[in-house]
């Protein structure tokens, strides 16, 4: 008798909590199978990026010199170091600037190649390839392209020739920081590898926009071409635009490969990440100044994130299933 | 189902277009196709001045006269870079293959598993689970390479394919898109096989991932082009010739001024050509996966 009343004062809680772990007739346990799915993955992920994480957070109290396990503890004097070094500090100056110049013009240029590939009739697949094609190559070929045949220096370079032709000077496009032409040899690499990346996700929304909408504005007044383009497919894409800018803007806070590739060597137009390979991985093997470095960086990251987080509401409401 | 997305693509109609006809439209549909041919054109030129510098002689590259096409095309350029002592170009080429492809099944095989173990198993602390995974999202690989090193390093793992390949598997964003996939799976295709007494494990294998090719192909694509193209990890770890991958030899010849430059051409002709094939023939899943995903890597 007892017994039934305990089981049935238990029972709503035990169908409350069924959910989580039910003993329905299946093979094997939920969870031991959702250990079997997902342990291989939570195991690398815990040494390969949750380890290096903490340990790189410990090395940057330390002083870390040519060697991964310091024992001279020298508390926040790695960060105080960075802050305070020109080059470091220098370097997000370099990506404010880069990511000025990149971030607009790529914007503006895939939106473009979108606008335009959207309205072909004829060899929209042709020119969607070629637009896209970049994308394959790596920063490192368009880079080795951009530096050793088309912004090379020197006479034979292929815009050296070309401005030959109007009769202007040969242009030291890399090897002289003033003026900075350098710029734009980088953005033009980088606008030539992304864009066509971006056009896609363009033209994705560009078809997801109702053709009535056309229609009606049509039937309003609104003349086709620009007046469509402002007040309807605009303000359609705005959804896009905003994750575009903010992918964009994550992707030059990377910014390496070309950077790397194209000014090897000088001392100008350094980014975060070349700054902290040269510092930690360098003559000077400084880990615990790279490391209080990279914390600083991922925390700067992580601030950009969240607020693009709030932003766009990413990541809500989704994860309570 | 795969066809369907370029069919579509190709005959939805150009919205913004205002119904066709009159002299007009003739005139802005040529204006349209010489804008496009422009764009196209200059996107074609760095192309172009790979493959006429790959097969010119090196006097041609640097001549006084600019020439459009190499006067007498240098095939033998091609045998050359294999045969060649100086450039070890045929062993990165090689290990770009071996190590983009191992990445590409082993981050497919991990990330999947582990996207529809949070997606789909039911499990008291599967959103904390999931928040960790989430977590390491904000923090770029790119800059934890620093103490990735340091600990692949004391590993012992420095100039071998395990130190290239077994850290980038662990991508908490590919995970993050599977399990976004299947949130969206058929739940009635699982509940089916579940019927006929198939386990999880049984119904992943046979059910969700044979009626899943068309993401995986799409993933696949990505993966690969992203591991092929990757250069900062591989250049941290391949610090021997014998190790380097072709984007971090390529860098090496750029710098180094050993290599003559026709070889330099032609050694980035070969590290974008088969990019170039996978690119041609997977497209179609590769268009699908960005606009399906909204993102590369």
């Amino acid at each position: 008798m007892s017994t039934t009343k305990t089981r049935d004062l238990a029972r709503p809680a035990a169908a409350k909590a069924s959910p989580a772990k039910p003993r329905r007739a299946l093979r094997g346990s939920p969870t031991f199978n959702f250990w079997l799915f997902t342990g291989p993955f939570l195991i690398g992920l815990a040494i390969f990026v949750y380890a290096p994480i903490l340990w790189s957070l410990w090395l940057s109290f330390f002083e870390a010199r040519f060697t991964v396990t310091p024992d001279k503890f020298v508390g926040f004097e790695n960060y105080t170091y960075m802050l305070t070094n020109d080059d470091f500090v220098g370097s997000l100056g370099t990506f404010t600037v880069f990511a000025a110049f990149i971030v607009p013009t790529t914007w503006a240029l895939s939106l473009g190649l979108a606008l335009l590939v959207n309205r072909l009739r004829f060899m929209r697949a042709f020119f969607r390839s070629v637009f896209f094609l970049p994308t394959a190559c790596s920063y490192v070929a368009a880079s080795l392209i951009w530096k050793m045949s088309i912004f090379s220096g020197v006479r034979f370079g292929m815009m050296n020739t070309v401005l030959g032709w109007f009769g202007i000077e040969n242009i030291a496009w890399l090897a002289d920081p003033s003026p900075p032409w350098y710029w734009f040899v980088i953005v033009t690499a980088r606008l030539w590898l992304q864009s066509g990346f971006y056009m896609i996700l363009f033209l994705a929304a560009l078809q997801n926009i109702p053709g009535e909408l056309y229609e009606a504005a049509a039937i309003d007044g609104a003349k086709p071409g620009w007046q469509t383009f402002r007040y309807i497919t605009l303000p359609q894409l705005r959804a896009t635009s905003t994750a575009v800018i903010l992918l964009l803007l994550i992707a030059a806070y990377q910014a390496f490969d070309e950077f790397y590739n194209l000014l090897s060597k000088t001392t100008w137009g350094r980014p975060p990440l070349v700054e902290l390979y040269y510092k930690a991985l360098g003559e000077s093997q400084d880990y615990g100044a790279g490391s209080a470095g990279a914390v600083i960086l991922t925390v700067l990251i992580c601030a950009v994130t969240l607020l693009q987080g709030k932003f766009l509401g990413f990541g809500r409401g989704e994860e309570s299933k | 189902m795969t066809t369907t997305t370029p069919e579509v693509r190709e005959s939805a109609p150009s919205s913004d277009r205002p119904r066709r006809g009159g002299r007009g439209s003739v005139m802005s549909s040529t204006g349209l196709y010489i804008a496009t041919a422009i764009a196209g054109f200059l996107f074609l030129i760095p192309f172009y001045l790979l493959i006429r510098n790959a097969l010119s002689t090196d006097a041609d590259i640097t001549g006084e006269n600019w020439k459009f096409f190499p006067t007498d095309v240098q095939w033998g350029n091609i045998g050359e870079l294999f045969t060649d002592e100086t450039v070890p170009f045929g062993q990165s080429l090689w290990n770009s293959a071996v190590v983009a492809t191992l990445h590409t099944v082993g981050v497919l095989l991990v990330c999947s598993l582990a996207g529809y173990g949070l997606a789909r198993i039911p499990y008291r602390h599967a959103n904390k689970v999931f928040y960790a995974v989430l977590g390491t999202l904000m923090v770029p690989t790119a800059i934890t390479f620093v103490p990735s090193f340091v600990l692949v390093s004391s590993l012992g793992w420095v100039d071998t394919y395990r130190g290239l390949i077994i850290p980038g598997l662990f991508s908490g964003f590919t995970c993050f898109l599977f399990r976004q996939y299947f949130l969206g799976f058929p739940k009635e295709l699982e509940e089916a096989a579940r019927v006929d007494g198939l386990g999880y494990w049984g119904a992943y294998w046979r059910i969700v991932v044979p009626n899943s090719l068309n993401f995986f192909a799409a993933m696949a694509t990505i993966t690969f082009i992203n591991g092929w193209n990757s250069f900062l990890w591989p250049l941290v770890i391949g610090q021997d010739p014998s190790s380097w991958t072709v984007q971090v030899a390529l860098s090496n010849y750029m710098t180094n001024q050993t290599v003559v430059f026709h070889l330099i051409f032609m050694a980035t002709a070969f590290s974008i050509l088969p990019l170039v094939f996978v690119f041609l023939f997977l497209q179609r899943w590769l268009v699908q996966g960005i606009a399906q995903t909204g993102i590369k890597g």
